[in-house]
């Protein structure tokens, strides 16, 4: 058998490695963590695309900070929520290049609605990338506006009760209503069909800049293990239970 | 009668055992090891490399890009 | 060709704006600066020069659209009035941390809180000390005349651009709203993406193969390595010190009494020393421009053979605690301001003068 798999493993063999537009850095993600799928996707596009020196990256605040180690692309790191504001100004004044912002759920849909909402009504001609996973993972498991009904965190221990802890917000629906999105979806990355549906989506959403007709957004729902405290398997079964029930999967708007 | 053969490779200092390689793998080729790397994880591997067909699921879902897929096709007696 | 023309200070910003190749403009109205944006959107800089002008959704958008802009290495700039410049005090942190060069204007007028839309200087503390969190500065020019609010636009982006900091103009409703002559330097040309790229090797163009990607960002969690940066920063900061102070002194040779002021105070105190000369007090003014970095060395020479310095602020004492640490004792320093929206006559300055240094 070690003899038929050196065999195998030849170069003209070869059926899927590394993106090269991933640095070798080790994530500091904890391990089973969504944010590492959605990296390795956006490195894939970015790679296949070929636009690599020609591509401007916004992060945000929250575990994904440290993106910049991870994606071998310029990159800029804004203040929590305001990556939109960023990507609208890389956007307008380097009109040649593809920008996009990459923000989870408490950046994108809590101290950054704002600048979410306006930049997506301008229509600024970039991706934005959604990690919703309901809970604020670097600062420890606190509410995120996306935590479900019922839902446990460490600043709604008890379960989020919409009477006193307000409810949680659909963002996704929101900014498919606005005139300036030219593409709206959700998907996930727990299994390898819905791996394969989100690079799909973050490729199409990257092909519509070409057009220069508005702002491409794709929420992925997503795990956060350390702070559902759950193994990655389970948060996989737990989010396909409950978070897809409330946070749908599939395209809302194509236009 | 053709057959796809295939084989992955673990880059075991950057795979953190998440498992979530062993669960999407269709034939049940992966298994975490025993033994840990030198961050304490119990790494993936091919623990029954004969069921592989290099389907590469197993790497579409690995957050750590730590798995490289290589398939061959294989004419059976 | 330089033009002469007759315009609000306001106005003057927008036209110098687009005349020394600004890229980008984003902004959000406020009383008593809208003019700025109003005027460039008039004048359609898109068209001549490709300046990108762009109404925000707040000022916090403002400034951090300036993020984005300079971190791309382009000439970006906004203008607000206090209460939107506290909005954007975040965003100047973590720009002076990335060291991103950019220009903010701030048209003061009195605060604090909603305050009033009358001119004031009460926003000199934010301005000069930091004003949002973490150890930095920002290099802050102050005009005392439409003619300067023209001028120190370019100025204040090749200074941005030197030292890669954040420049503001600090000015006030009172230079912001009254016309003045003002000669308009002619159109120079934008930077194109390629000069760009050449000239700010740390700017986000895209990572070509021959170069190692760019990281624009103020995080390290290294205390270390923090610290380091900060020494880097503090450096910075000693090099401006040393090199950028600017002020105008007017009648100090023989001053026994001198008058510290700056922008419209400092209009208000000339007239007030022409007052006093005329009763026989031989004083003097000097006007920082250049509000950080502080002439305090200056003040230090002046301080051995002066009598007493007053501050004239339209506040409720500020610069006055920087005067007082520069000449550190060795002379009497009193403040007078009027505050609120309230502009002082040259009499109440003089009066002011009378009473607190000499005692008549």
């Amino acid at each position: 058998m070690a003899e038929l798999l050196e065999d195998i493993k030849k170069p003209e063999n070869l059926v899927h490695k590394k993106s090269s537009v991933l640095t070798d850095n080790v994530m500091h993600y904890c391990p089973g963590c969504s944010h590492g799928v959605v990296h390795k996707l956006i490195a894939e596009v970015i790679e296949e695309m070929g636009i690599q020196d020609k591509t401007v990256g916004v992060a945000p605040v929250g575990c994904s900070v440290f993106i910049y180690n991870y994606l071998d692309i310029d990159w800029q790191e804004a203040a929590h929520g305001r990556a939109p504001a960023l990507g609208t100004a890389i956007s307008r004044l380097r009109p040649d290049r593809f920008v996009f912002t990459y923000q989870g759920d408490g950046d994108l849909a809590a101290i950054g609605t704002a600048e979410t909402i306006h930049a997506c009504n301008r229509g600024e001609n970039m991706v934005m990338i959604f990690i919703n996973n309901g809970i604020y993972g670097m600062t420890g498991g606190q509410m995120a506006p996306t935590t479900l009904e019922g839902m446990k965190a460490s600043t709604c221990p008890f379960g989020r009760d919409p009477k006193t802890d307000g409810n949680p917000l659909k963002m996704t629906e929101i900014v498919a209503q606005l005139p300036g999105t030219n593409f709206v979806t959700r998907q996930a990355v727990h299994t390898a069909a819905a791996v394969r549906r989100t690079k799909k989506a973050i490729r199409k959403a990257f092909e519509k800049q070409k057009e220069k007709t508005g702002t491409s957004f794709v929420e992925v729902v997503s795990t956060c293990n350390s702070g559902w405290k759950m193994n990655p398997v389970d948060s996989n079964k737990w989010m396909e239970e409950n978070m897809f029930p409330f946070y749908p999967l599939g395209d809302i708007k194509d236009v | 009668m053709a057959k796809m053969i295939g084989a992955i490779e673990v880059d075991i200092e950057t795979c953190k055992g998440c498992s979530l390689c062993v669960e999407a793998c269709p034939t049940n080729v992966i298994a975490l090891a025993e033994e840990v790397n030198g961050k304490g994880y119990n790494y993936a591997y091919m623990a029954n490399p004969e069921a592989c067909n290099g389907c590469t699921n197993c790497a579409q879902v690995c957050p750590d890009s730590c798995i490289t897929v290589y398939r061959k096709k294989v004419e059976m007696a | 060709m330089s033009e002469l023309r007759l315009m609000k200070g306001n106005e003057a910003i927008a036209e110098a704006a687009i005349r020394c190749g600004t890229d980008g403009y984003f902004g959000y109205p406020i009383t008593p600066q809208s003019e700025v944006m109003e005027r460039l959107m008039e004048l359609r800089p898109w068209e001549s020069t490709g300046m990108v002008v762009l109404q925000a959704e707040s000022e916090v958008a403002s400034i951090n659209m300036l993020y984005g802009g300079a971190g791309c290495g382009k000439r970006v700039m906004t203008s607000s009035s206090s209460p939107g410049i506290s909005l954007m005090q975040e965003g100047l942190s973590y720009m002076a941390g990335a060291e991103l060069p950019c220009l903010v204007v701030n048209v003061v007028r009195g605060g604090p809180g909603l305050g009033t839309i009358q001119p004031s200087q009460s926003d000199y503390f934010q301005s000069v000390k930091g004003g949002g969190h973490g150890d930095y500065k920002l290099i802050v020019l102050a005009p005392a005349s439409v003619q300067e609010m023209a001028d120190f636009v370019e100025l204040s982006f090749d200074l941005a651009f030197k030292y890669r900091n954040p420049a503001m103009i600090l000015s006030d409703g009172m230079i912001g709203q009254m016309m003045e002559k003002v000669e308009l330097k002619p159109q120079q040309k934008r930077w194109t993406d390629e000069e760009v790229a050449q000239m700010h090797s740390w700017a986000t163009t895209g990572k070509t193969a021959d170069r190692d990607r760019n990281i624009i960002t103020s995080v390290e969690l290294d205390s270390e390595a923090h610290e380091q940066f900060n020494n880097r920063l503090q450096a910075k900061y000693r090099e401006i010190e040393e090199h950028e102070v600017r002020f105008e002194e007017i009648d100090t040779d023989d001053a026994d009494y001198l008058i510290v002021a700056y922008g419209s105070s400092a209009r208000i105190s000339s007239a007030a020393i022409e007052i006093l000369r005329e009763k026989g007090l031989k004083v003097g003014l000097l006007r920082p421009i250049t509000l950080w970095p502080f002439p305090t060395s200056r003040l230090q020479e002046l301080s051995g053979k002066l009598k007493g310095i007053l501050s004239v602020e339209m506040s409720s004492g500020q610069m006055v605690e920087d005067i007082r640490l520069a000449v550190n004792g060795k002379v009497k320093v009193e403040h007078f301001g009027r505050y609120g929206g309230v502009v002082p006559s040259p009499d109440e300055v003089a009066d002011a003068l009378e009473q607190k240094l000499i005692g008549g």
